[in-house]
């Protein structure tokens, strides 16, 4: 308990005395969970969106097959993604394991289903009315689709801040493809992990701690959000 | 702008819900088309709004006695303020603004016309507040404000005080007569509500087994 205590309080020092490997450490984390993000919102809104407003054979099964992915276990993405980028594997030739972009397009695979299970749920809650209406004032299709996109984008930010909660958390896959190499690809949570095996409890609180400052961020924004865009009860 | 309905039919599985309907509407006024609920008055709305396509029949539009094409054109001079509002959530104002938006007139041009058209149908005050928290009525005289801001030559009324209280239905009847008296535009509304059919028509007419009968007015 005692030794608890004390790495709380040496915890607050290190964030206190702006520690240069620990600002390290959580700019690498957001910078690589940020381009994930990015990436992911790029690929996932536009499926989402399709995915919400266009008929076609095979959409359901689409449908169902992104919720399935929404669960998918990390290792299991990091396992996929080191065998496609391994010397021997398909991608090898690209040199990118254990780099920060390795790491990228591992969280970039854990959040596009959710981005785009989401956004679709964001698009297809939209009443239906809201298409018509534009209709009535003289929408083209186009103008319609926007309109209800437009009308979802409380739905989708949601959506957006549910995946970089999810990324930020994200230890297993990173840890594969990332290494954990000291000021290269040593993130929040691999640091978490490595420290706590050694032992080295301070560090690894005062990254829990930011961890969760992040997570209660990122959910009271979340709130927020939904607060904004929840429809009034009159 | 001169409209022209021949022999309109609509099924829906399996079920007649226009059977032949035939009329003609021009020059300015109001024209109400009554009969009870369910009788198809919506399905001819949304028809002749372009929302819908015809089983069978002919829907014409005129201009000096030349056909229009069914374009987009002509879809941005016609308008239908559906009975259930469908409201944006977003303020008022931006709801009002938005038929104005997609044609891409100026902000400039389309603030003085939304603040004109809300001072119309008494929501001025109520510019900057959320849509989605307007009562049932004043959401249905938001409709019609955003039908109004586009300037349409023939303007569709489906059911506008169905849902919606005494003193709203004052307001929006009041509203009527003024769209009447000024000319904005060729105004052609339905309801179940035969007095109030009789208050606002210019002519009536009853929708009765799919068909449409013109009736003198009292």
């Amino acid at each position: 308990m005692n030794s608890f205590s004390q790495g709380f309080f040496k915890a607050f020092e290190l964030i206190l005395n702006l520690n240069p490997d620990l600002i390290g450490i959580i700019f690498l984390s957001l910078k690589v969970s940020g381009l994930a993000l990015i990436i992911a919102t790029m690929l996932g809104l536009p499926t989402g969106a399709v995915l919400g407003l266009a008929r076609f054979p095979g959409r359901g099964l689409a449908v169902s097959a992104m919720n399935t992915l929404m669960g998918l276990p990390p290792v299991v993405v990091g396992l996929f993604v080191y065998l496609l980028l391994s010397r021997k594997g398909p991608l090898g030739f690209l040199g990118l394991l254990y780099t920060p972009s390795a790491m990228v397009i591992a969280q970039t695979i854990l959040a596009v289903p959710i981005v785009t299970a989401l956004c679709h749920s964001a698009i297809v809650n939209v009443d239906p009315i809201i298409r018509q209406a534009a209709r009535t004032l003289g929408a083209t299709p186009l103008q319609e689709t926007v309109a209800l996109i437009h009308e979802a984008r409380y739905g989708i930010l949601s959506a957006v801040i549910a995946a970089f909660g999810r990324v930020m958390a994200e230890v297993g896959a990173i840890l594969i493809v990332g290494g954990n190499i000291a000021g290269y690809t040593r993130v929040m949570t691999t640091t978490i992990a490595l420290e706590t095996d050694k032992g080295n409890f301070e560090l690894a609180l005062a990254l829990g701690i930011i961890l969760l400052a992040i997570s209660f961020i990122i959910n009271a924004a979340l709130h927020a959000v939904q607060r904004k865009g929840a429809v009034p009860s009159l | 702008m001169k409209m022209v309905l021949s022999h309109i039919r609509k099924e829906y599985g399996g079920k007649t819900v226009l059977a032949d309907c035939s009329a003609v509407f021009e020059g300015r006024g109001t024209y109400v088309l009554m009969g009870r609920n369910g009788c198809g008055k919506s399905t001819l709305l949304r028809i002749c709004a372009l929302l819908e396509k015809p089983d069978s029949g002919d829907i014409a539009f005129f201009s000096a006695e030349s056909r229009l094409p069914q374009d987009l054109l002509l879809r941005r001079k016609i308008t239908l303020a559906l009975a259930r509002t469908g409201v944006f959530n977003t303020t008022v104002m931006k709801n009002v603004a938005y038929g104005l938006a997609i044609r891409g007139v100026s902000p400039a041009v389309t603030k003085q016309k939304v603040v004109q058209a809300l001072a119309f149908v008494g929501l001025e005050h109520k510019k900057n507040q959320r849509a989605l928290t307007l009562s049932s009525g004043e959401t249905q005289r938001l409709g019609i404000a955003r039908a109004l801001v586009i300037e349409p030559e023939l303007l569709f009324l489906d059911e506008p005080t169905a849902s919606v209280d005494q003193e709203n239905t004052e307001i929006i009847e009041s509203i009527i007569r003024t769209m009447k008296k000024d000319g904005r535009a060729t105004v052609i509304m339905t309801t179940h509500d035969r007095e109030q059919a009789e208050r606002l028509a210019d002519r009536l007419l009853v929708m009765k087994h799919g068909r449409i009968e013109e009736t003198p007015l009292p």
